[in-house]
C-alpha cells in the first residue's frame, strides 16, 4: 500500500530524511520510532505530499506521491502532530468544513461527522468552540477530522503528544478499531510503549534514517539477551555520575543519561550492580533506586544508537 | 469553485468571530467616522459646507455672448454655487487654456460662437434651420488632468445645464414646427413663441432651479451642495478597507503558524484553489466592511453618496484593488507581525498619498502622480464624481484603474507565492 524508495530530504546542510527504504502493506499498522528530530515528521510530510523530496521516489497504492500527488491526497488522511483546527468553530464545524474539502456532501457527510464525534467522545461538545476543548479534546478531534472521509491510508504524527492518560488510551483504542476495519495506518511516536502496543512492523529512525526495521520479536531478537538498569539518585544527579567511568565497567554495553536517571544496558545485571553502586559512592554520588528492565524497542534503540529514546 | 467558496466563506467567518477583527474593522472605522460627524456637526442630517472641494477655480470663455452663454455664465456664478466655483470670465481661448496649463485653474469652458443661435433660431432661418446644426457647436471643457475631481464636478454642472437646455429646445420643436407647417403661425409668430421659450429656459436656468430639476429628472443628489461628511467618509471607508485587507492576506500566515494551512494543503485542494479562497474571503470581508459603513453614514448622517450602482461598483472594484495589496504584502512577509506591521504601514502611507487626509487637488503634481498607485485616490475620484450628481458610466476610469490594479497584484501575489517555498511546502 505505501512503497518508498531512497527517499532524501535535505534543508540547506541538514539531511532530515536519509535514504529511507520500507514498505507498509494493506491493513498493516506500521510505526515509525525514534527520538525528536529523527526525520519521522517530514517522512510523513513527504508521504502526504505536503514536501518534495530531494531525491528519492514513493507511491501510495500504486500513485507516485511526485506525479499524481492529487490522487494521493484522495487515499490519504494525515492527523498532524499539531492541532491543526479552527479555535473559533465548534468540533463541528471544524468537521463539517474538512469533511467539505474532503468531497463529502450533506447527509452522508452529517451522519459521518455525528458517528465520528461519538467514536471520540466529543458528541456532547460538538457545538462548543475547540478554544473552550481541553488538550486531549482538541488531539482526538485532530484525530477526528483526518478521518472523517473514511481514507485508505491514515498517516498519524505523534498523536498523543501532550494529552492526559485518558485521552491517550482512547487514541490508541480508537487507532486499533479502525484498523481492524481495514485502514492501514502508518504512526509515527518516540513513545515505545504505543508502538510496542500499536505495530504490526515498527521502522526505528535516528538522524533521518532508518536503523532498523522488522516485527516487535525480530528487533527484540537483535536487542539479545540484554537488560536495562535504570538508577535514579538523590540531590538530583548533583554531584554528577561518572558516566564516562561507567561506561567502561566490564558487561556494560551502553550508558545514557535520560533527565535525572541513568540507563545501563548490561548483559549481565546481576553482576554489574555492585560496581555501579561502588562507583557511584566513590564519586559522592547517592542512589535512590534501581529498576531492571527487560529487552523491548527501546533496549533496541538503546543498543544501536547508544541513547535513549528521549535523549 | 466549490472548494475555493467554502475557504472564503469559512475565513469571512473566523473574521465575524474574532472580537478584535471586528473591532477593527466595522466597529473602529465607523466610531471614527461618527467621531468626525460630530465633530462637523452634521449628526442629525443637517449640512455643513465648511470643508471638502471648494473654490474650484474655472475659467469661462463666452463667445456666444447670447441668451444661452450669458444663462451659462450666471449659473456658473451664481450665489448658490459660490462656494463651490470660483469663476473668471476669460476673452479669449488661447489666455483659458494657458491658465489651463499653467494649473491656475481646473477646467476651461468654452462657449463657442452662435451657441445660442444653434439651438432657438432667428425667425427669418427658421425655414432654413434644422435641429442637426447644433451638433456642431457644444461646449467645450479644457480639463486639467491634475484636479480630477474638480473637472468631475465641473463636467457635471454643465451637462446639467445642458440637459435642461435640450429639454427646452426639444419641447420648442415639438410645438412650434407643427404649427409653422399647417400654416397655423407664421416665421414671425414662431420667432416670438421661441423667445418666450427662450425666456422660460433662462427663467429655468437660476442655479438652484437647475438643481432642482436634477433631482427629478436624473434622479440624482438631491443637493449638489458641498458636505464635508461626504469626502471624510469615503476617505475614512478607503483607508480602514485597506487595512481589513491587509490585515485579512495576513490570515495566510496565520493559518501557515497554527498548521491549519499545511493540512488544507494535504485535502484534495490545489495551492491556487487555496489562495483564490484566501483572496476571496478577503475581499468578501472588505466589501462587507465598505456595505456597512456606507449604509451606516447614509443612515446617521442623511449622506447621499450618489448614484447606487456607482456606489456599489466602486466598492467592489476598490475592494478588488485592497485586496491585490493585501496579498501583495502576504507574498513578502514571512510571519503575521510582519504583514501587520508593513499592513499598517502602507494604510497609513495610502491613505497620506491617497487622499483620505488632504484633498489631492491642493498637492503639486508629481504626488497626484504618485496618488495613482493608491486604490485610496482612484476610489475617492470615484466617490467624489458620484457625490457630484455623477453615474455610473462617468466613473469608468476610476473603476478600471482599480481593477487593473487589483487583478494584476493578485496575479503577481499570486506567481511569488507559488514560487514560495513557505506557500506550496508549508
Amino acid at each position: 500500500m505505501i512503497r518508498v524508495h531512497n527517499l532524501t530530504k535535505r534543508f540547506g546542510h541538514l539531511t532530515a530524511v536519509d535514504n529511507l527504504t520500507f514498505e507498509v502493506k494493506e491493513g498493516e499498522i506500521f510505526s515509525l520510532l525514534g527520538p525528536n528530530g529523527a526525520g519521522k515528521t517530514t517522512t510523513i510530510s513527504i508521504l502526504a505530499t505536503l514536501l518534495l523530496p530531494t531525491s528519492g521516489e514513493a507511491w501510495i497504492d500504486g500513485y507516485s506521491i511526485l506525479q499524481r500527488p492529487l490522487e494521493v491526497r484522495r487515499l490519504i488522511g494525515v492527523v498532524p502532530q499539531e492541532i491543526a483546527l479552527y479555535q473559533d468553530l465548534s468540533g463541528y464545524e471544524n468537521l463539517w468544513f474538512w469533511g467539505q474539502m474532503y468531497g463529502l456532501r450533506g447527509a452522508e457527510l452529517r451522519q459521518r461527522i455525528r458517528m465520528t464525534l461519538e467514536q471520540v467522545g466529543l458528541d456532547e461538545k460538538a457545538h462548543h468552540k475547540v478554544r473552550t476543548y481541553s488538550g486531549g479534546m482538541k488531539r482526538r478531534l485532530n484525530l477526528a477530522a483526518g478521518l472523517l472521509h473514511h481514507p485508505r491510508v491514515l498517516f498519524l504524527d505523534e498523536p498523543t503528544v501532550g494529552i492526559d492518560p485518558q485521552s491517550r488510551r482512547a487514541i490508541l483504542d480508537f487507532v486499533k478499531s479502525l484498523n481492524r476495519e481495514g485502514m492501514t495506518i502508518l504512526y509515527t511516536t518516540h513513545y515505545m510503549e504505543e508502538a510496542q502496543e500499536l505495530s504490526h512492523r515498527v521502522g526505528i529512525m535516528d538522524h533521518g534514517r532508518l536503523i532498523a526495521l522488522g516485527t516487535q520479536s525480530a528487533l527484540l531478537q537483535q536487542a539479545g539477551e540484554h537488560d536495562t538498569l535504570v538508577l535514579s539518585f538523590e540531590n538530583d544527579l548533583k554531584p554528577q555520575p561518572p558516566l564516562e567511568v561507567l561506561r567502561h565497567l566490564s558487561e556494560v554495553i551502553n550508558v545514557s543519561r535520560e533527565g535525572d536517571r541513568i540507563k545501563v544496558l548490561t548483559t549481565a545485571p546481576e553482576e554489574v550492580l555492585p560496581h555501579l553502586v561502588t562507583v557511584c559512592l566513590e564519586h559522592g554520588v547517592r542512589i535512590r533506586s534501581v529498576e531492571v528492565i527487560e529487552p523491548n524497542l527501546e533496549t533496541v534503540f538503546l543498543k544501536l544508537t547508544g541513547r535513549a529514546l528521549r535523549d | 469553485m466549490r472548494r475555493i467558496l467554502l475557504i472564503a466563506l469559512k475565513d469571512l467567518l473566523l473574521i465575524l468571530r474574532d472580537r478584535s477583527m471586528v473591532l477593527m474593522i466595522l466597529i473602529g472605522p465607523f466610531l471614527l467616522t461618527f467621531g468626525m460627524g460630530l465633530i462637523s456637526g452634521r449628526m442629525g442630517g443637517g449640512v455643513s459646507q465648511s470643508s471638502g472641494p471648494r473654490d474650484i477655480p474655472v475659467a469661462i470663455v463666452n463667445q456666444d455672448g447670447q441668451m444661452l452663454g450669458n444663462a451659462l455664465v450666471n449659473v456658473l456664478s451664481s450665489p448658490e454655487l459660490a462656494v463651490l466655483l470660483e469663476p473668471v470670465l476669460v476673452p479669449d481661448v488661447e489666455t483659458a487654456k494657458q491658465q489651463v496649463e499653467a494649473d491656475q485653474v481646473a477646467a476651461a469652458i468654452i462657449v463657442p460662437t452662435g451657441f445660442t443661435q444653434s439651438l432657438i433660431p432667428l425667425a427669418k432661418e427658421w425655414q432654413a434651420w434644422s435641429p442637426s446644426s447644433s451638433s456642431n457647436l457644444a461646449i467645450q471643457i479644457y480639463a486639467n488632468p491634475g484636479r480630477p475631481n474638480s473637472v468631475a464636478i465641473i463636467e457635471s454642472i454643465v451637462r446639467e445645464f445642458l440637459f435642461r437646455v435640450e429639454k427646452g429646445r426639444v419641447l420648442g420643436l415639438t410645438a412650434i414646427t407643427p404649427l409653422v407647417t399647417a400654416g397655423a403661425i407664421q416665421s414671425t409668430q414662431a420667432e416670438e413663441i421661441g423667445r418666450a421659450l427662450g425666456e422660460s429656459l433662462a427663467r429655468a436656468n437660476d442655479a438652484k432651479d437647475l438643481m432642482q430639476v436634477a433631482i427629478t429628472e436624473g434622479g440624482l443628489t438631491p443637493s449638489h451642495e458641498v458636505d464635508v461628511m461626504s469626502s471624510l467618509a469615503p476617505g475614512m471607508a478607503l483607508l480602514f478597507l485597506m487595512f481589513t485587507a491587509t490585515y485579512g492576506a495576513r490570515s495566510l500566515l496565520v493559518e501557515r503558524r497554527q498548521q491549519t494551512l499545511q493540512r488544507l494543503m494535504m485535502t484534495p485542494t490545489s495551492p491556487i484553489q487555496i489562495l483564490l479562497g484566501k483572496g476571496f474571503g478577503v475581499y468578501l470581508s472588505g466589501v462587507l466592511q465598505q456595505l456597512v459603513l456606507i449604509g451606516t453614514s447614509t443612515w446617521l448622517f442623511s449622506l447621499n453618496w450618489g448614484d447606487a450602482l456607482g456606489v456599489i461598483a466602486l466598492i467592489l472594484c476598490a475592494a478588488l484593488a485592497a485586496v491585490g495589496w493585501g496579498l501583495l504584502v502576504a507574498a513578502w512577509a514571512r510571519t503575521p507581525a510582519q504583514v501587520a506591521s508593513a499592513g499598517s504601514a502602507l494604510m497609513l502611507l495610502f491613505g497620506l498619498l491617497g487622499g483620505s487626509f488632504v484633498d489631492l487637488s491642493s498637492m503639486p503634481s508629481p504626488v497626484y502622480v504618485l496618488s495613482r498607485v493608491t486604490p485610496n485616490a482612484w476610489g475617492l475620484d470615484g466617490y467624489a464624481i458620484l457625490a457630484g450628481g455623477g453615474s455610473l458610466s462617468q466613473i469608468g476610469q476610476p473603476l478600471l484603474a482599480l481593477i487593473l490594479m487589483g487583478v494584476s497584484l493578485i496575479v503577481f501575489a499570486g506567481v511569488i507565492l507559488m514560487h514560495s517555498r513557505h506557500f506550496t511546502q508549508a
